[in-house]
């Protein structure tokens, strides 16, 4: 959710129970303007909250104009110090894949995993216990990287390609109709289209290629992974992620209030299959 | 190039013609009565497009400008203003320099024309030129026609002509002034004519950098959008005069941002839902009844009775401790489920109600209230029981009549434990739930032994439907109704917290029961409780205690031995309990959990994972901070206290937590078809030496006597058939 309409966006999300108290609120105002003017971010997501053991933390993004660009992640764990996060890389997935459990809330917490390596020494091929430690920090990264993938929404139409290339905000956006508005279709994964060349001439056919240059929920496997609400008499849509509970998207039919926000462990529901 | 660039200024002028005319009136009309020399140019002018086809008349927003362009071509290609020339040019500028030189000149008479004198002499130009000057211009036109045809095709190759036509072609000078001043009189501005009629050679091409660059201007793309504000311009003006708006300068803001929206929107479907706003009106005529609840109920004597009797929880005041923790529904959400559990409190027999919380579902969500009826009022309850009994008989006679025809199994169904009765253990509260603030409240079923059994088995989300049914494994026994209310007597099983003190167990039932069961199950508020420090609260856990009983692994909070049986079944079942004892231990060891009121710090950890998680409220102002639970174990699931009073709080999906991802139970094994036993087992095939071993004992039973050979051999029969 945008930063700057923090309030609101908060009292919109907070069907799912999660919000903040009144002291994180006023802190992450504050801070997070602060936020925007030092990293000079063109816009300042507050992103959510994860909650550990021991302590949460608080994530922030920035984004640059071009909307799709990667985002720089900060996190903090008062809500005024914000430290800025490395970018993920596939490898910190692969390696942070094996930890489960919950976050302490201690970025410099160590995991303890132990693997089977495969050693040689000469001919002979035996295996041998490794204990990998892994920092809690590494795993914040690619867990917020993960979620960022597979589950941050954004509905049709409130960005747009230039004819450039960049992807912008569409300032003319002004929410999805109400019958739109009841349909996976008219929101889009906020991320770099990775289905989208997968889709044979016919079926772009229909797709305007400045609105729809990103992939749709529509064909989120497994099918089901959303939970597609009106909320507030009709006036509110919420989606939440099955996928990762904890992600709420809400928006709000024919006004541009829209926006996600994570509160949760920071654990994928790999039992879905199971729940549907 | 006359020839190809005039049908397409057709095509432009048939579907935007509508609008042309107006502005070639306009335009018109503005030159019309402003000079007497402007009089002669019009007359020429006006035939121009006389000869041409039909068409041209209606003129589109491009060509609209046919006279303000003419004008424009005129200082430009320094061509004599006349008639047929421009009715040669109009196509070729329009085709090279098309729209961009067309709009800008229309809206700069806009601007100085057509404003002050809007519109009045409209009708009187039409005639004018059509009647009267026809005839007398045809001859001056064919005459300079043929000269200025060639300069116009060169002319209009360059896209910036003014100034170099002038320096190019000095012949021409004359006829640029002349066409100068003609031009200038015909848009009617003043001040430029007085300037420039005198030094002619310069003025145009000042004027015409001027124009250039603004246009230039204009016309640069926009590097976010891709636009230009020249586009923008003329389809805004294209749009309002397509629509023709009342007051179009009220609105221009936005017919300019809905231009810009159509960008971005489809053509859509003609076909839109008209009632789509149907809905929302459904639901707030809903909620409105639950504010016109309070209003009807008016006398005083009423408010004091309920006053007095007060059963309905403060509902926002939990929520203000709820959002100090950072948790809870939005203040507007809470307050319409105030205003429903006051619906519920006033339409049913209740004692106390609390708001237990929201379980998210698919579909919908899930309010629930917890209830404690007054005694005597669960009715329900036992018609219910009832029903489950009889449907519990009619299978058995079933069982027993097919019995006779069809093969016996073997499995005997455990002895279902009995569920436990209203206000004790798992069903000590009723529930009801709805799916939103003014919806219809719905009683929840009384939970039995065996749903909670299974429910801890199975890891299903709620649809938000009641009816649903529960397509699990192993089965679930019940529906969504039965699965929730499964799920809400383990989470407050497992989360319902308060600091230790708050309650004590009640002094006479302590003795009751405990010469009963060993076990308190009742509790009451401690009068003297002082209060903890919420300090206290967040550093030891054991300031915690559960006041909810622990649920069994039976299902049930107090034991139930299925071994001791009422006497009727003990009679019943004596007979096959004899034939197959030793298959099932008569005395089953007792269950036994934490007893009521113990402190939090007591439960299991999940796998290295505490279960709760404490927390001050606020660590800028800790002095007047509260002290916050959450639960690890049901995420979702808070606890809040301030000292003195506390609060628990439930929102989530309703499932447990687990670190480990969900496997579900192995199916039982196979039972066996038939009792395996000597007769049906498979031998194998004798070998050439059994075989001869065989013949040599077949000889050495030769010697016996005869009876007992044929015995013998009729067994040998029977057994090759065996083998085969």
């Amino acid at each position: 959710m945008d930063a700057e309409s923090l309030l609101l966006s908060l009292e919109l999300a907070s069907g799912s129970g999660q919000g903040l108290s009144p002291d994180r609120r006023a802190s992450l105002l504050t801070s997070l303007t602060l936020l925007k003017r030092d990293y000079r971010y063109d816009r300042v997501l507050f992103w959510g909250r994860i909650l550990g053991l021991v302590a949460d933390y608080y994530i922030a993004q920035g984004l640059s104009e071009d909307q799709l660009a990667p985002r720089k992640t900060l996190y903090s764990l008062n809500c005024m110090e914000w430290s800025l996060l490395p970018p993920a890389t596939e490898d910190m997935v692969v390696q942070t894949s094996v930890v489960k459990g919950r976050f302490m809330g201690d970025p410099s917490h160590e995991y303890e995993h132990t693997e089977l390596q495969k050693m040689s020494e000469g001919e002979k091929v035996f295996e041998e216990e490794v204990v990998v430690q892994i920092k809690e920090e590494t795993r914040l990264v690619s867990v917020i990287d993960q979620i960022d993938k597979a589950v941050a929404v954004i509905p049709r139409g409130a960005l747009f390609k230039t004819p450039f290339g960049p992807i912008h905000v569409n300032r003319t956006f002004e929410g999805l109709s109400l019958s739109e508005a009841k349909k996976l279709s008219s929101y889009f994964h906020f991320r770099e289209p990775v289905e989208l060349k997968n889709k044979t001439l016919l079926e772009k056919a229909d797709l305007d290629p400045s609105l729809d240059f990103m992939d749709s929920l529509e064909h989120d496997i497994p099918k089901g992974s959303w939970s597609i609400q009106m909320e507030r008499g009709n006036t509110l849509v919420v989606l939440r992620s099955l996928l990762w509970p904890g992600l709420t998207f809400f928006h709000a039919p024919r006004t541009k209030n829209c926006g996600y926000i994570y509160v949760g462990t920071g654990e994928k529901n790999i039992d879905l299959p199971f729940m549907l | 190039m006359e020839d190809l660039t005039s049908p397409k200024q057709e095509k432009e002028n048939q579907e935007l013609g509508e609008a042309g005319r107006p502005w070639e009136e306009i335009a018109a009309s503005s030159q019309d009565p402003e000079s007497a020399l402007s009089e002669p140019l019009e007359s020429e002018q006006w035939p121009e497009t006389g000869p041409q086809p039909r068409s041209s008349l209606p003129q589109s927003p491009l060509s609209r400008s046919s006279t303000p362009l003419d004008d424009l071509r005129g200082p430009g290609a320094s061509s004599p203003p006349s008639p047929p020339q421009e009715a040669s040019f109009t196509p070729s500028t329009l085709a090279l320099a098309g729209q961009e030189l067309a709009i800008p000149w229309q809206s700069d008479k806009t601007a100085v024309n057509v404003n002050p004198k809007a519109g009045t002499p409209r009708s009187q130009h039409l005639e004018l030129p059509t009647i009267s000057d026809k005839g007398e211009s045809t001859a001056p036109q064919t005459c300079q026609s043929e000269g200025n045809t060639f300069q116009q095709s060169q002319q209009t190759k360059r896209l910036l002509y003014g100034p170099e036509d002038v320096s190019d072609n000095n012949s021409k000078q004359k006829e640029l002034t002349f066409n100068v001043f003609q031009e200038e009189d015909s848009n009617s501005n003043y001040d430029l004519d007085h300037a420039e009629s005198g030094v002619s050679e310069v003025a145009p091409s000042l004027l015409e950098i001027a124009i250039q660059s603004a246009k230039a201007y204009l016309l640069k793309t926009s590097s976010k959008s891709g636009l230009n504000l020249y586009d923008h311009l003329s389809d805004m003006l294209t749009k309002v005069l397509d629509e023709r708006p009342e007051n179009a300068v009220d609105i221009i803001e936005s017919i300019s941002q809905d231009v810009k929206m159509e960008h971005f929107r489809k053509k859509l479907d003609t076909l839109q839902n008209e009632n789509e706003m149907l809905p929302i009106y459904e639901i707030a005529e809903k909620q409105k009844a639950l504010f016109l609840n309070g209003n009807l109920e008016g006398a005083d004597q009423e408010l004091e009775d309920e006053i007095a009797e007060n059963s309905l929880p403060n509902v926002m005041e939990s929520a203000f401790y709820f959002e100090q923790a950072g948790v809870g529904l939005g203040t507007d959400e809470t307050y319409r489920i105030f205003l429903a559990l006051k619906q519920l409190t006033d339409t049913h027999p209740i004692q106390r109600c609390r708001f237990w919380g929201k379980i998210l579902g698919l579909e919908m969500n899930y309010i629930v209230a917890e209830v404690e009826v007054h005694e005597g009022e669960d009715e329900d309850d036992v018609e219910d029981e009832d029903v489950t009994e009889e449907r519990d008989d009619g299978d058995s006679e079933a069982d027993e009549n097919d019995e006779e025809e069809l093969p016996r199994t073997f499995y005997k169904t455990p002895q279902p434990i009995p569920k436990e009765e209203s206000r004790t253990g798992a069903n000590k509260y009723v529930y009801f739930v709805c799916n939103e603030p003014g919806g219809p409240w719905v009683k929840l079923p009384s939970v039995t032994p065996a749903q909670i059994v299974i429910a801890r088995k199975i890891k299903k989300f709620f649809t938000g439907r009641l009816e649903t049914p529960v397509v699990t494994y192993p089965p679930f026994p019940g529906n969504e109704s039965n699965y929730l209310r499964a799920q809400i007597a383990r989470i407050s099983a497992g989360t319902h917290v308060s600091p230790l003190g708050f309650y004590q167990f009640g002094e006479q039932e302590v003795e009751e029961e405990e010469e009963v069961e060993g076990r308190r199950e009742s509790f009451e508020e401690n009068p003297d409780f002082e209060g903890i420090q919420v300090t206290d609260l967040v550093e030891s856990l054991s300031n915690w205690v559960h006041h909810v009983q622990h649920i069994l692994s039976q299902g049930r909070c107090n034991w139930f031995n299925p071994t001791q049986k009422s006497e009727e079944e003990e009679e019943e079942e004596d007979e096959e309990k004899e034939e197959e004892k030793g298959e099932e231990p008569d005395y089953m060891e007792q269950e036994v959990g934490p007893p009521l009121l113990t402190p939090i710090s007591e439960d299991l950890e999940i796998q290295n994972i505490p279960p709760w998680t404490t927390q001050l409220s606020s660590n800028l102002i800790p002095q007047y901070a509260l002290a916050v639970l959450r639960s690890n174990l049901w995420p979702g699931a808070y606890a809040v206290s301030n000292g003195k009073k506390f609060e628990n709080f439930y929102i989530g999906w309703g499932h447990k937590y687990s670190p480990d991802n969900y496997t579900p139970p192995a199916l039982p094994p196979v039972y066996q078809e038939y009792p395996s036993g000597a007769e049906i087992t498979e031998m194998d095939d004798p070998s050439v030496e059994e075989e001869r071993a065989f013949k040599a004992a077949q000889e050495q039973a030769a010697a016996l006597p005869v009876e007992e050979m044929e015995e013998t051999e009729e067994d040998e029969d029977e057994e090759d058939y065996d083998q085969e």
